[in-house]
This record gives C-alpha cells, structure tokens and sequence, in this order.
C-alpha cells in the first residue's frame, strides 16, 4: 500500500464517518462541526488529486465564511433541538431505502463496464515547478471570463440580498445622515438673536 | 349566328325576370309586365326558328360550352348548350306554353298586390327551366333542375299569407329535396365512373362503362350504369310526381292557378321525363333500371287516377289527372318508347295548361271558387271556356284524332309491344287507367258545365265569359291540342326524327316494331275501332254521364257500399298520413332525442359542464398534495429523481 | 496511485449519505442545508477527480463557480431563515405551512 493510498482510505473513511454523524447528530452545532470536518478533510483529498488552488479555497471560503456564518445561525437562534428531532426514526427506512438505491444506481452507473472508467489510467505527473493556480487562472481568464464575470454578480446580489433580507429598522436607533450633515449651513445651526445689553449682576 | 339565337333564348327571359323582379318599383306593373311579355314572346319566337331551321332547314346540332364556371383537380365545370332535335322542340313547348300563361296572367292576377313579383317569377322560371333543356353537361341540369324548383317554391307560396300555401311550398321543397340527394348522387357516380360532367363524353363512354360493377352492399356487385340511373330516376320521381314521391304535386295547387298551368303541368313537372329521354344513352344499358321505371310509371298512372275520381276541388282533379299523365310518359320511358315519352309530354303540355287555364277562367268567373259541388250549369254562361275545356278533356282521355289519343295509344301500344319484365301486367294496368282517366275528366265536365247551378244566385248573377287575354291563350291552346298530335305523330314517332338525341338499343326498339303498322294519322284514328283503349274510354264517359247527369244519387250509394274502398281513396291511400307520421315525427322524434340526449345529456352534461366538473373534483383531491410543507416537495424532487436514474440505469446500463 | 473509480465510489456514497440526510432531518433547516452543502461537496469531488484524471483545468473552474453559487446560496438561505425566525420563533419546517394551498 502506497503512501497515497494510506491517506486517501484514511481520509475518505474519516469523510463517511464525519458525513454521517452530520446527518444524524441531535445537536445542529454538533453537526456544524463536524460538517467543517468533512470540508478539511475532503480538502486533503483535494490536495492528493493536485488541485492545491480549490483546496485552500474550500478551507478558506467554507469553513473560514461560510461555516462561521452555519454557526453564528445556529447559535443566534433559539432552536428547540428536541422538537426538531421529531420523526426521525420514522423517516429512518425510508431515507436509508433511497440512499442505498440511488447509492447502488450510482455505483453500476460508475463502476463496472459500462462506464469505461478502466480507460482513465494514472494521471500525469506535473513537473516540480507546476503551478495549479496559475494554470486555473490561466483558463478562468481566458475560456471562462464571461462565466467568471457572472459569478461575480451573483455574489453581489447574494450579498446585497442577504443585507437586505436581515436588515431591521429599530424604533429607537438614532442614525446619522451624511448627506443632510454635508449640506449643512451656518444659518441651521447658529441663530443670532438681538438683545439688550444688561449690566452684571454681582454676588449671585 | 345561330349562337347568338340561342344565347338570346335563354337570356331575354332572365332580363325580363330581373327588370320585373330587381327594378319593380321603377317601372311599375305595366312596366314588369311588358318586359317579362317582351323577354319570354322574344324567347318563343327565336324558339320556334329554331324549331323551324330544325324542322325544315337540316340544321346541325349545336354543342358548345360558353363559359368556364370552375376547373377543379382536371375536372372542368361549364356553362355551356347542347340544342338538337329533342332540345329544340322542348324549348319550342316550354316557350309557347310560358308565354301563354304569361298572357293569361295579366287578367288572372289584375287584382293582385303581387302582379310585379308575379311576372319576375315566371319569367325567372321560363330561364330556368330553358336552361335544363338546353344544358350540355349534368352541373348545368342540376343547376335548372334546382332552379326550377326554387321558383316552383316560391310560386306555390306566393300568397304567403295563406298558411296552406306555405305548407304546401315547404312539402313540396322537402319531398323535392329528397329526389335531389338521389339525383346529386347520380351526379357525383357519373363524375366518378366517367371523369366527366359533359354529356357527349358520358354517353359516349357508357357502352364502355355498362360492363362494370361496384359493390353498394357488399358482396352484391351491381352493375355501376343501373345505379346511377336509378340515382338520376329518384330526382325524376321526384320532379315528376311518381309514386312515393307524388305527394306535393296536388298540395301545389295552392299556388296560383296560371302556375299551376306552367309548372305543375307543361313544364316543370315534365323535367324527370325529359331528363329520363335525354339520358336514354344510359337507361339504354341498365335492363334493372327500366323495369324500375316501367312499374313505378304504370303505379303511378292507375293509382293516382283512382284518386282524382273522389276529388271535389276542380283544380286537384287535374293535378290528379297531371300525375297520373305522367306516369304514362313514365312508362313510355321504361318501354324504351322515349320519343313515345317526349310527344306525349308534348300534347300533354298542351291540353294540361289548356285545362289548367280553362279551370282558371272557371275560377275566376266564381271568384275563386274551386270546389265543383258549387258548380254545374256553366256551359251556356261560359261558351268559349267550356269548348276549349271539353276540347282539352277529349284529347286528354285520347279521343280519336286529338292529340292526345296518338301520345296515349303509342304509350300503350309501346307497353304492349315490349319485351320487358312485367310489361304484360303494366300493359293492362294503363289500358284500364284510360277506362278511370275518362271518367274523372268527364265527371269534372259534367260536374262543372252541365246540370243545374248550385252556386248561389249572387254569384250566378255574376258569372261572365272571361275576357279576351284568357280567351286567346286558351284557343290558341284548343286549336294545338287538337291538331299537334296528327302533325307530329308519324314524324316524332316513326320516322327517327329525334336522330342521335334519343339512343335505343335494337332489340329494345318497340316504336320502328310499332312503325311497320303506321299508315298515316289518319288509318291510325280509323284503326281506334279496333283499339281496346277506344272501348274503355267509351265506357268511362259513359259512366260518368250516368254517374253525374243520369242518375246524380249513384255515386253516394256507391261511395257507402264501397266505403272502405272509397276512404282509401279519400285518403290518397294514405300517403300523406304515412309521411306526417314515420317520418315527420319520426325526424322530431329523433330531433328530440338528439336534442334531450346528444346535445343536453352529452355535451352540456357530460362535455362542457362534465370537463369542468372533472376539473374541479380532480383538483379538489390534487389540492390535498400540496401541504405547504417544503420538505415534501423536496422529497417528490428526490424520488423523481430516484425514478429518472432508475430508468436511465435500466435502459442505458442494460439496454432493457 | 489511487484508481478514479475509488474517488467514485466515495463520492457517490456521499451523494446518497446527503440524500439521506434531507429525508432524516426534514424538520431542522438549518441541517437540511448543510446536507446540501456535502451533497455539492460530492459532486465537487467528481469534478476535481475528472479534472485530474483527463488532466484538463476546466473542471476545476466549474468547481470554483459551484463554490460562488453555493456560498451565495447558503448566506441568502440563512438570511431568509433568520427572518423566517424572527417572524415565526421557530425553524421547525412542520409549522412553515403557508404554501399550503
């Protein structure tokens, strides 16, 4: 046995096992971290296929962004993890039934003859100084720019979106407004009023 | 330019109609009537040139199309003539016969609010019916055909304030309709076995044709030539007025009485037959279809004259007498006697508007009275009618010499003589229908001209010969009863005149068998002493004098000891009765259960209120799927996923 | 070296472990999307595998844009589900009926 090998067993066990403690643990912070767990090591096993750019990114983006973000939900919200364990067992068979049925499908699809995965042989090997991210940037830039572009939209209007879903107005909240601020002049804020000059009242 | 003669035959009457008819207003009644006069006399007098060029001068026939109506598929549909032999002396008959009533009718219809209508009317009909005569192809026949009995529908209803008149205009367009669809049948066989409308290419293809078969009931190959001239033969029945399709001839009457004359005697009523003689090239080579001919001619002859003895109204005597006529010309047609058939048609057409009108003068002269048991007496008050009409019965019971004693014994003759199926039996049923068409004709006589008055004394202070234009026509119509006969007889009959008009196979050819005796017109009447028919006309007059003048009470104590006999005959052996019964309410019936049950139950119910009802209770039961609960939509996204891949992995993987 | 048929195998029973996963925790949301997440993870892994085995860079950026829809996707799917709670107190999907029609 390789010394790949040894790590691709070793993390694609630890990936099944991390993905079904997501699927079944009561706790959705408990499945949150382990969920992050499947993302790393699915990373490693993305680092074994040379694919060092989408691997940093998936640690990077995912669990840096975007399993913060699970958590900061989770956490935010006041879950009743009981209720929501509900049914569990009774959905138990029937979601075991599907899983083992599109799992059998997809493996006579994959494996077996009829796929001709035997004509896929070993990958080449890259040189040393083989760069995975510029090759990557090299085809997003070129090939994929208009898709590149349009992905770039979308995350403005996912975040824009997001802003504008979870944005709240609070009755007592002062705010300031920039604008009214800028336009200020000397008349809104000092008035100079006439009056009697008094003498000064001593003693008091 | 002898064309042009023929294009004009056709077209002055249809000018006259449309100044008559379309501009009634501008040129008044005078005006109508003066160009429907002009348009039909200028008809008549080419018609009769031509007549005479034909007669004397060995014209040529003329067979030419004029317009292109439409060309469809390699099909071409024409307006176009044929004049020959038979065409020339028909539309001679037609025209001579048209412009008398048109004459007879300035005086008939005075008084009438409809005298422009009236005119443009039968104007419009002496276009159509000239048209049918002188078509060269079936579009042009069946265009006359209906266009002679569109305005046959519109003159019975001319009073159409009169609910009998509309009743009868309507029977009559319905029981025409239903000789129509047979006829439009035999149309459409002709273009489908021949490829053609023309006739020329028709009957010269039929020799070609007579030797196939088509299978109508399958298994039971017919011969294609009979059934298409029984096809034809159903519209003849039914503009003829053969048995079953008789039944709106005497409803017609409720038209006026010069169109009763034109149409329901000399012209309209005698399209069948002429249609039959002009198709002789076709009936020639259908054996079936003659017989078929032969016995619903003879049917009609004897059974329709047994009716017209019980008829009390003067003018349903005749058109009894009309039907029954034509199922003599019938028979003629079915002996293969065709030119038998035409002259009888022809002299018929004489004597019948003789009669016609001459019961019109009557009429008038009662003011509109037609039933004849308020008759009687009228022989001395009305000289020249009663003349002209005695004249008119005499040659229509064939009383030797008059016109119609030469057409009616070549019928019987020619009957005689044939060698068809049941030609024996038809033989001696038209020989015993001479014995019932003298007595009705001289009943109607003795009825209407002699014995006492029994009309009021009011009306009898009044009673006056009618005027000079319905005299005219009536003896100038007298004087061609009498003579037409003995003229044309020898020509028409025997000496081949007709030429290619008329086809008949040898050994069909009973008129050249009936020629070897022909000695003249005159041997023929002094040979009626020798004639059974003579006897049997004898003896109906006879009857009848006893009947009605020697002895009036014999007919009533007849009538009771014969009541069953007598009420079938009342009852017209029930045809009306049948028709109003089985298939008028048999057509409600079936309307209303269409109605009830095909339109209410089917497609309100079930159709259109069913498909919305279906909609609302599926959806009322689909509705429940939709929970609201995302989690089940998106499980039926798996499933339906599952299944797709299930599929694919079935069919692809392993080629199921 | 690792045959790409194992890399198959694995992702597919990952696929189907997700598949579970959406029918097991039909209740809880926020669960409901992480089993989205692995099963993009799955299919992320396909295509990371194909790049490498057909040695061709064009499945790696189909895995960099399934990245920006996904995070896209997961930070409106928690934006929608912390109004969903602050209008309703719950994410229990069993009381989230107003679809229903």
């Amino acid at each position: 046995m390789t010394f790949e090998q040894i790590i691709f067993y070793w993390f694609a066990a630890v990936l099944t096992a991390s993905a079904v403690t997501v699927i079944t643990v009561r706790n959705p912070v408990h499945a949150a971290l382990f969920l992050v767990l499947c993302f790393f090591t699915s990373a490693g096993l993305w680092l074994l296929l040379e694919a060092e750019f989408l691997a940093l990114t998936l640690v990077l983006v995912y669990v840096g962004a975007v399993m913060v973000l699970f958590l900061f939900v989770v956490m935010m919200l006041d879950i009743n993890v009981e209720q929501l364990k509900q049914g569990f067992v009774r959905y138990l068979p029937v979601g075991a039934l599907v899983a083992v049925v599109v799992m059998i499908e997809l493996l006579v699809v994959v494996a077996g003859p009829n796929f001709g995965v035997e004509r896929f042989g070993p990958p080449v090997k890259h040189d040393a100084d083989y760069s995975n991210t510029a090759e990557l940037g090299y085809t997003l830039y070129t090939d994929y720019v208009y898709p590149f572009e349009i992905a770039g939209v979308i995350l403005l209007v996912a975040i824009i979106a997001a802003i504008l879903l979870t944005l709240r107005k609070r009755p007592k909240t002062r705010y300031q407004n920039p604008s009214e601020q800028v336009q200020v002049r000397k008349e809104d804020r000092l008035r100079i009023i006439k009056m009697d000059s008094e003498p000064p009242t001593e003693g008091r | 330019m002898i064309e042009t003669v023929y294009l004009s035959i056709v077209i002055a009457p249809l000018l006259g109609a449309l100044i008559a008819g379309l501009l009634h207003r501008q040129v008044g009644r005078r005006g109508a009537q003066w160009a429907a006069l002009l348009g039909v006399g200028l008809s008549c007098v080419l018609s009769f040139y031509v007549l005479y060029r034909f007669v004397f001068l060995d014209q040529p026939d003329f067979n030419g199309n004029v317009y292109t109506w439409m060309a469809v598929d390699g099909y071409g549909f024409y307006v176009g003539f044929l004049v020959d032999h038979l065409t020339a002396l028909m539309i001679a008959v037609v025209t001579f016969v048209s412009l008398m009533v048109h004459i007879y009718t300035i005086a008939y219809m005075a008084d009438d609010p409809g005298y422009q209508r009236f005119f443009s009317y039968i104007a419009l009909f002496t276009f159509s019916m000239l048209m049918l005569v002188m078509a060269n192809n079936f579009l042009q026949l069946f265009f006359g055909w209906e266009a002679v009995g569109l305005v046959s529908y519109l003159l019975i209803g001319f009073w159409y304030k009169r609910p009998t008149a509309i009743a009868a205009n309507l029977k009559a367009f319905i029981v025409n309709r239903v000789g129509d669809f047979g006829f439009l049948l035999g149309i459409a066989a002709v273009l489908a076995y021949f490829g053609t409308l023309s006739y020329a290419e028709v009957f010269a293809g039929a020799p070609i044709v007579a030797g196939e078969t088509m299978e109508i009931i399958p298994g039971r190959p017919s011969g294609v030539i009979t059934v298409i001239c029984l096809l034809l033969f159903v519209g003849a029945m039914a503009k003829s007025a053969q048995i079953p399709l008789h039944v709106w001839l005497p409803d017609s009457m409720e038209g006026p009485t010069p169109i009763s004359a034109l149409i329901h005697a000399a012209t309209m009523v005698t399209a069948g037959i002429f249609m039959v003689a002009r198709m002789s090239p076709l009936f020639e080579f259908s054996e079936t279809a003659r017989v078929v001919v032969l016995v619903i001619g003879a049917m009609t002859a004897s059974f329709m004259g047994l009716v017209g003895i019980v008829q009390n109204d003067i003018k349903r005597v005749i058109a009894y007498s009309t039907i029954s006529q034509l199922g003599y010309m019938t028979v003629a047609l079915g002996a293969s006697a065709y030119a038998g058939a035409i002259f009888h048609l022809v002299t018929h057409a004489f004597f019948k508007a003789l009669l016609f009108l001459a019961a019109g003068s009557v009429i008038i002269a009662l003011h509109h009275e037609q039933d004849m048991r308020k008759m009687g007496g009228l022989r001395k008050l009305m000289p020249v009618t009663y003349w002209t009409f005695l004249i008119g019965a005499l040659a229509l019971i064939g009383f030797p010499g008059l016109s119609g004693y030469f057409s009616k014994d070549a019928i019987i003759e020619a009957a005689h003589l044939s060698n068809q199926h049941y030609s024996n039996a038809v033989y001696w049923t038209i020989l015993s229908s001479v014995f019932v068409t003298a007595l009705y004709t001289f009943r109607m006589v003795f009825m209407t001209f002699h014995g006492e008055p029994r009309m009021d004394d009011k009306i009898l202070s009044h009673v006056r010969e009618s005027p000079a234009v319905i005299t005219v026509p009536l003896l100038m119509l007298a004087i061609l009863s009498v003579i037409v006969g003995a003229i044309v007889a020898g020509p028409l009959l025997f000496e081949r005149w007709f030429g290619d008009s008329i086809f008949v196979l040898a050994q069909n050819d009973v008129l050249t068998q009936m020629g070897l005796g022909w000695h003249g017109p005159l041997a023929f009447v002094l040979h009626a002493i020798r004639n059974p028919a003579f006897y049997f006309m004898l003896a109906g007059v006879f009857t009848a004098w006893v009947f009605y003048i020697w002895k009036p009470e014999l007919p009533g104590v007849i009538a009771k000891r014969l009541s069953l006999f007598y009420r079938i005959l009342v009852n017209k052996y029930g045809f009306d009765e049948l028709y109003q019964n089985v298939i008028v309410r048999g057509s409600v019936g079936l309307g209303r259960f269409a109605w009830r049950y095909g339109d209410q139950a089917l497609i309100d119910d079930g159709l259109v209120n069913g498909a919305a009802r279906v909609v609302k209770q599926a959806s009322a039961s689909v509705r429940r799927i939709q929970t609201g609960y995302l989690f089940q939509y998106a499980f039926a996204m798996i499933l339906g996923l599952v299944a797709l891949l299930s599929v694919f992995v079935v069919w692809q993987v392993y080629g199921v | 070296m690792v045959p790409l048929s194992h890399f198959l195998i694995l992702n597919a029973i990952l696929f189907s472990l997700s598949m579970a996963g959406i029918f097991l925790n039909r209740k809880n949301v926020i669960i409901l999307l992480m089993a989205i997440e692995l099963m993009l993870l799955a299919v992320n892994m396909n295509f990371i595998a194909f790049s490498r085995y057909l040695d061709d860079p064009a499945g790696q950026v189909f895995v960099f844009f399934v990245l920006t829809v996904a995070a896209a996707e997961a930070a409106i799917g928690l934006a929608i589900l912390v109004v969903v709670f602050r209008s309703r107190r719950t994410i229990n999907v069993a009381e989230l009926d107003e679809l229903r029609g």
